[in-house]
């Protein structure tokens, strides 16, 4: 290993912005996009269910 | 000749689709992880600094993993598109419209990696030099592949516009992989070659390639979640989905 301290580690031998600016964006990224997609699957979802409690509400004639 | 197709349909057919892709996601999910993990500690902590650019190229070890990804699942995204034009499979269509925006997303982060690669080693953000402009090309395929697909409200003629756009792009990608070649350019050369022996560190190599698995793992999770989602919007019409949601 070549990192004697954290700080060392986080400065990047003076790369910081550029290494933690490429990783960084990447790590969000990826962290977001599947949150994204489990929303919109909720979402579907949420909305067939509400068809599908119409449908009921109909079909009894209320 | 029908039979065939009828087999094909039963394999392929969104019904049976749906809760299979559900039971892989969380698997890839976790390969995903386990590769980033291993990959990073390679990265960071076993990979050697770099004799002419210091810790700045630490870089490459999501800048190339992410441009291999970009221009591998516009292959593939091509690929589904393609068959579902020729064979008329609803599902390959939807498996090329979950491709897109993951493959868009990996094309971004190559062009932003590369922009903070580029200001420290070569004093400039951007050049329109082949290597960079290709690249460029290759997320407007992507972001065309979307807009037009969004554009249509017919789902079967969206998916027969989107495959011909498609199927047309792939040729940037030999480009992209070659125009280190062909032209001068500011880019550096492939860093891996099927025919020289690697120019680098050997754990390098490793933590590349690790975090090359940790984003194709990832990218087939989340190109699997978003099919999921363009079935059930796709099919809500249909008996399966209405009990499907019970």
């Amino acid at each position: 290993m070549q990192w004697n301290s954290v700080g060392e580690f986080f400065a990047m031998g003076g790369y910081a912005f550029y290494v933690w600016g490429s990783f960084g964006v990447t790590a969000v990224a990826l962290a977001i996009e599947p949150l994204l997609l489990r929303k919109r699957q909720r979402d579907v979802i949420d909305s067939l269910r509400r068809e599908r409690k119409a449908d009921e509400r109909q079909g009894t004639g209320a | 000749m029908s039979n065939r197709i009828i087999n094909w349909f039963r394999f392929g057919s969104p019904q049976a689709f749906y809760p299979l892709a559900g039971k892989m996601v969380p698997w890839f999910f976790a390969l995903a992880v386990a590769f980033g993990v291993a990959g990073l500690w390679l990265g960071f902590f076993v990979a050697p600094t770099d004799a002419t650019q210091g810790e700045g190229y630490r870089i490459i070890f999501v800048h190339v993993p992410a441009s291999w990804m970009s221009m591998f699942l516009y292959v593939v995204m091509a690929f589904w598109a393609g068959l579902g034009l020729a064979l008329n499979t609803r599902l390959s269509s939807m498996m090329a419209s979950a491709i897109a925006p993951t493959g868009a997303l990996f094309a971004f982060l190559s062009l932003w990696t590369g922009a903070l690669w580029g200001k420290p080693m070569w004093g400039t953000w951007w050049v329109w030099d082949a290597r960079l402009t290709s690249e460029l090309i290759l997320l407007f395929l992507y972001l065309g592949f979307i807009a037009l697909q969004a554009a249509i409200d017919e789902p079967r003629r969206a998916d027969k516009a989107g495959a011909i756009l498609a199927l047309v792009g792939v040729i940037n990608v030999p480009i992209i992989y070659f125009s280190v070649k062909w032209w001068n350019t500011l880019h550096q050369g492939a860093s891996i070659s099927m025919t020289k022996a690697p120019s680098m560190a050997i754990t390098m190599l490793w933590g590349m390639l690790v975090m090359a698995l940790s984003f194709w793992m990832y990218s087939i999770a989340v190109a699997l979640v978003r099919a999921r989602a363009i079935i059930l919007e796709r099919e809500r019409h249909t008996d399966w989905v209405k009990h499907a949601v019970e």
